[in-house]
């Protein structure tokens, strides 16, 4: 599957695309097939999202997981600091991350 | 230290009312991000993995307490309780609003600090001696030289929009501690025959993805010319350096390409023309700066004893506790490098302790090194033991300084977007590896650092041993690098072979310095016996 | 043409077009040229003396090559109008103004609020210039 995210242009926040909007989980992210790249310029133009990109994603039980470690660590956090990432209560949050 | 006046403030001041108009016009959308990103940039904020970053320039290294709690102050309101420094000197905070920004920036201002120019394709933060001021070798103190050049480049017209970033480190002393000749320009300061000031000037130094250690430009410019020279050769590069290759944009690929002699007669012919425009700064205001850099009132006629009945406060003197210019003084090193830590960070708490003791005990002054270490310059001998019971009490007292787990990492692929491969991981396993420090004594100065990327902010062409972290098919891989010097012996690594995975690059480390064991001869530290042996009997422990 | 708050001077601007480096150095009776960013300021320096306008046109705005050439025509003399075209933005101006830029040509429309403020806000200055500021190290010492 294809997802798309990016940052939230206030905050920094990594930000995913759920259809009709944007969450901090990967988890709601959805497929945008080829619909991405017109998704992100439009998100962009409207300033809901900077930066926004692409990326390859498998869809698994438990949510879609980023294809590239890159995304997958700025899915949860960084991998030194589990007590800063978004489940920081779940010691086996990370699991897939690496 | 330097302490601002009316126009330094006005300045300063006029930059927060800037960069809010200018985050302003973003978040209304009158800017685009393509525009926007070179302003932010230019103010040190960056957009990485999981937030902005926010880059905040420490001049050369030094600051006060006040300023030190400060940084603590922003680490607890506008980040997540800590702070990251960098080789550069600087320190920078992972979890930045965008909106929030302008407030920081305000913020830096009450207390003489800034982000100015702390990334972009700009002259960026001078770096220096973090000794300097109190170090036995040096021929005088190199930051009024160093703020000098702060000011004079701070918004430089002619060089806002450089072909590509530009860094500057002056030194004094025969020792080099700042890594000159692996800058765009490193600046020596030195007397001639006639004993006058003035600097060697290296041009054309750097790390990244074409390491290049910079060549003597000018064996003795006169202090009075520093500046100008440094626009005649800013304007060659301006004018000539290459746009259409981002990786053949920094000045060491037109020195490279032009020759050293063209590169040379060039910037000789520039300066001719520069001389003209009067640009230099004048003597008397380098006095007037060099009146904030007067040493502190040293006390005289104390004792150089030291009681090292307590073996762990001992240890920690023998590694971390560096010789003074001034009778009964010393310099301490303060590590950020505890086995199990991340290289450089440190709490808003740990800032708060640090900020006291440099008031209590070093004369209200402290310093960023580039090793990503902390240093307190001034401290007399016999409150040594005292400050060594605070810092422990804060985890501030790893006795590592130049040991193998004293380890360069830049923050790699779990914070920077440009990383390929996680840093701070593959420091920490090495950390590990090497954790018993009798082990860690037995192997002696050795200069371990690591990069996530080939951008290398972790200067791993200048390690005795370095790693380079690069993607391999999108897993991450770590090649091995060995023989780089970042001080007067500059050199640069050289790849071992294939690369290891996280697991593996440890043990290869370990192979590397049970050679080094193996054949070292009567006080060699590993470089040395590297360079007395070669390259082979390593690669060969290593590959098998 | 430059709109009137675009244009730093008193005098009539010139109405002749301005000519290529190249078309300039064939026929210097030309009183107006047009630099390119990688092309050499120098060469037009004998010719100051007849030139009215000089064009340096910016391809980009992070091409920084057009401020060291507007430095050098100004330490050189030169007292033309001295127009900076293409993708010129506010945020840059201000840096234009002090290498000795005095109209502009911007692809796209500048905000006169946002520049009259760019322009407005640094009383002070660290270096010398193009421009008339006097550098604070001058200002310390009287």
């Amino acid at each position: 599957m294809r997802i798309l995210t990016g940052n939230d242009l206030p905050t920094g926040d990594v930000i995913w695309w759920t259809g009709d909007g944007w969450s901090r989980h990967v988890e709601e992210a959805v497929d945008v097939a080829d619909q991405g790249e017109p998704i992100a310029r439009a998100e962009e133009a409207a300033r809901r999202v900077n930066g926004a990109y692409v990326i390859d994603a498998t869809e698994t039980p438990d949510g879609p997981r980023p294809a590239h470690i890159k995304d997958r660590i700025r899915a949860l956090g960084p991998t030194v600091r589990p007590d800063l990432t978004l489940k920081p209560v779940d010691p086996n949050a990370g699991s897939w991350v690496i | 230290m330097y302490k601002y006046d009316q126009y330094d403030q006005a300045i300063v001041d006029a930059r927060v009312d800037e960069f809010r108009d200018q985050v302003r016009r973003r978040l209304a959308g009158q800017i685009t991000e393509d525009q926007f990103k070179p302003l932010r940039l230019k103010n040190g904020l960056y957009l990485q993995l999981h937030a902005y970053m926010l880059r905040v320039a420490i001049p050369y290294g030094t600051l006060n307490g006040k300023q030190m709690r400060m940084l603590g102050h922003i680490a607890r309101k506008y980040d997540r309780g800590y702070g990251h420094f960098t080789t550069r000197q600087n320190i920078q905070y992972n979890w930045i609003k965008l909106q929030d920004a302008p407030d920081i920036l305000a913020d830096l201002a009450t207390v003489e600090m800034h982000a100015i120019q702390t990334s972009g394709e700009s002259i960026r933060n001078l770096s220096s001696d973090q000794y300097a001021g109190a170090a036995a070798d040096e021929i005088a103190d190199p930051r009024p030289w160093a703020e000098l050049l702060r000011q004079a480049t701070t918004f430089h017209p002619e060089f806002s929009y450089l072909p590509r970033k530009f860094k500057i480190a002056v030194t004094a002393a025969d020792e080099d501690r700042a890594a000159i000749r692996l800058h765009d320009i490193g600046l020596k300061l030195v007397r001639n025959a006639a004993g006058e000031l003035g600097f060697e000037v290296y041009i054309g130094g750097g790390m990244g993805r074409t390491p290049f250690v910079a060549p003597l430009i000018r064996p003795f410019l006169p202090a009075a010319n520093l500046f100008s020279y440094l626009e005649a050769a800013l304007r060659v590069w301006n004018r000539n350096g290459r746009r259409d290759n981002i990786h053949k944009q920094r000045i060491k690929i037109l020195v490279h390409d032009l020759g050293q002699e063209e590169f040379t007669r060039q910037v000789e012919a520039e300066w001719q023309h520069i001389l003209g425009n009067a640009s230099d700064v004048p003597l008397v205001e380098v006095e007037r700066i060099a009146t904030h850099f007067a040493p502190p009132p040293f006390e005289t006629g104390l004792s150089d004893a030291i009681d090292r009945s307590d073996p762990d406060f001992a240890l920690w003197v023998d590694q971390n506790v560096k010789p003074h210019k001034a009778p009964g003084y010393a310099i301490v090193n303060i590590s950020l490098k505890p086995v199990g830590g991340i290289p450089g960070d440190v709490s808003a708490e740990q800032i708060d302790v640090i900020a006291d003791l440099a008031e209590r005990y070093s004369f209200d002054e402290l310093r960023a090194t580039h090793a990503q270490n902390i240093v307190l310059p001034h401290v007399r001998k016999r409150d040594l033991y005292e400050l060594w019971t605070a810092l422990a009490d804060a985890g501030l007292a790893t006795p590592n300084l130049d040991l193998i787990s004293d380890i360069i990492a830049c923050p790699g692929l779990d914070y920077c977007s440009l990383a390929n491969a996680r840093s701070i991981p593959v420091a920490q396993k090495i950390a590990d590896r090497f954790a018993d420090l009798g082990r860690q004594r037995e192997l002696g100065e050795l200069k371990l650092k690591i990069s996530g990327c080939i951008n290398a902010c972790g200067h791993h062409h200048a390690g005795h041993i370095g790693i380079l972290g690069v993607d391999r098919k999108g897993t991450e891989n770590y090649q091995l690098l060995l023989g780089g010097s970042g001080a007067e012996d500059a050199s640069l690594g050289k790849i071992t072979g294939p690369g290891f995975n996280e697991d593996g690059i440890v043990d290869a480390v370990e192979r590397v310095t049970d050679k080094y064991l193996a054949v070292r001869q009567e006080g060699e530290r590993f470089l040395d016996t590297y360079r007395r042996v070669g390259f082979e009997p390593f690669k060969e422990a290593i590959y098998g | 043409m430059a709109d009137d708050f675009l244009r730093f001077r008193d005098d009539e601007p010139t109405e002749e077009p301005a000519v290529t480096l190249d078309a300039f150095l064939d026929q210097t009776n030309s009183s107006a040229v047009r630099l390119e960013a990688g092309e050499d300021v120098r060469l037009l320096l004998p010719h100051l003396h007849h030139i009215s306008l000089i064009e340096v046109d910016f391809p980009r705005f992070r091409d920084g090559r057009g401020y060291s050439s507007a430095q050098i025509l100004r330490e050189a003399g030169y007292k033309g109008e001295l127009r900076a075209t293409g993708d010129v933005l506010v945020d840059q101006m201000d840096h234009m103004r002090r290498c000795g830029f005095d109209s502009f040509a911007p692809n796209a429309p500048i905000d006169p609020e946002v520049l009259r403020a760019t322009l407005d806000r640094y009383a002070f200055r660290y270096q010398t210039a193009a421009d008339a500021a006097v550098p604070v190290w001058k200002l310390r010492h009287g």
